[in-house]
């Protein structure tokens, strides 16, 4: 599986992601500046953590606009699997292929700790290697996760399946403890945890680790 | 031509930092802020100098930039 990593000014997370898609997939991501206008054809493309353009206007709201995006979203429109953590999720909300917004955590705190998801949906590219688990444990390194959308989206998230993660606890203030999103399509996924952080016990479990591979086993 | 830009968080959208300046006015002392909201204010300095032509183009900033509209609203005033 071949995967690009996406590295804007300010992230500081696309190394871990690199480091997870290497170890798991066997072969080294690309890693696509965000000046770019484009890159080779990959089969998976990740956008990281971080704060991009240090959050200037709102988080994410400056890297939708980069070069690199004008690719990105063309190819995720494309079906090409595309996965935002944090600052990639707000990132793909601010570009509108993924609904609602990330607001500043309810109680205003940066949140940063190993937090308990259930899996709401198993049946999706990123999660179906997650099948049988009650709950996952990830980590969480925030300070706007609180997941916002009107009430009809909630409801047509919730109804279409596309709700990927859930927290088992309130930590951000989010709507519905949404931890996580798809797209209607099933190819983004967006979350605020980062499962690359969580891949082996050496970095302090590997509940990260079945993400990766269900989109591995779903590309062949 | 300036336009001047206010960005508020939308009516029912939760805002953290307006509810914090709130407990800080009280805390302080000062009585009777039922509430506080907070926003952004952003000024352009434009080249254009028709009113309409200006105002198009600064809400289509608005809409594609300078505002989230999923949260906030914006209003643009010209001068």
């Amino acid at each position: 599986m071949k995967s690009a990593v996406i590295v804007f000014p300010g992230s500081n997370c696309d190394r871990d992601m690199a480091v997870a898609l290497e170890k798991i997939t066997g072969t080294k991501p690309l890693m696509v500046w965000h000046q770019e206008h484009t890159f080779d054809t990959v089969d998976f493309v990740a956008l990281p953590g971080g704060f991009s353009y240090g959050d200037y206007l709102r988080c994410g709201a400056m890297s939708a606009r980069s070069n690199v995006m004008k690719e990105v979203i063309k190819r995720a429109e494309d079906g090409v699997p595309t996965f935002g953590v944090c600052n990639g999720f707000q990132v793909l909300t601010e570009t509108g292929l993924l609904p609602g917004a990330l607001m500043r955590n309810a109680n205003l705190h940066f949140v940063c700790k190993d937090v308990r998801m259930s899996v709401e949906n198993t049946d999706t590219m990123f999660t179906s290697d997650y099948a049988g688990d009650s709950e996952i444990t990830v980590p969480v390194a925030h300070h706007d996760g609180n997941y916002f959308a009107d009430d009809d989206t909630l409801d047509r998230l919730e109804g279409e399946g596309q709700v990927a993660f859930r927290y088992l606890d309130d930590i951000n203030g989010a709507q519905r403890g949404i931890a996580g999103i798809t797209n209607a399509r099933g190819n983004i996924l967006g979350m605020m945890p980062h499962p690359e952080r969580m891949i082996e016990p050496a970095f302090g479990g590997s509940d990260g680790r079945k993400l990766f591979t269900s989109v591995m086993n779903r590309l062949g | 031509m300036k336009a001047r830009i206010h960005v508020t968080l939308k009516n029912g959208v939760l805002d953290p930092q307006g509810k914090a300046i709130e407990h800080a006015l009280s805390n302080m002392g000062f009585g009777g802020v039922d509430a506080a909201r907070q926003g952004k204010f952003i000024e352009l300095d434009l080249v254009e100098t028709d009113r309409d032509a200006a105002h198009a183009s600064v809400d289509e900033m608005c809409r594609k930039l300078l505002a989230n509209t999923v949260i906030e609203n914006y209003s643009i005033e010209l001068e």
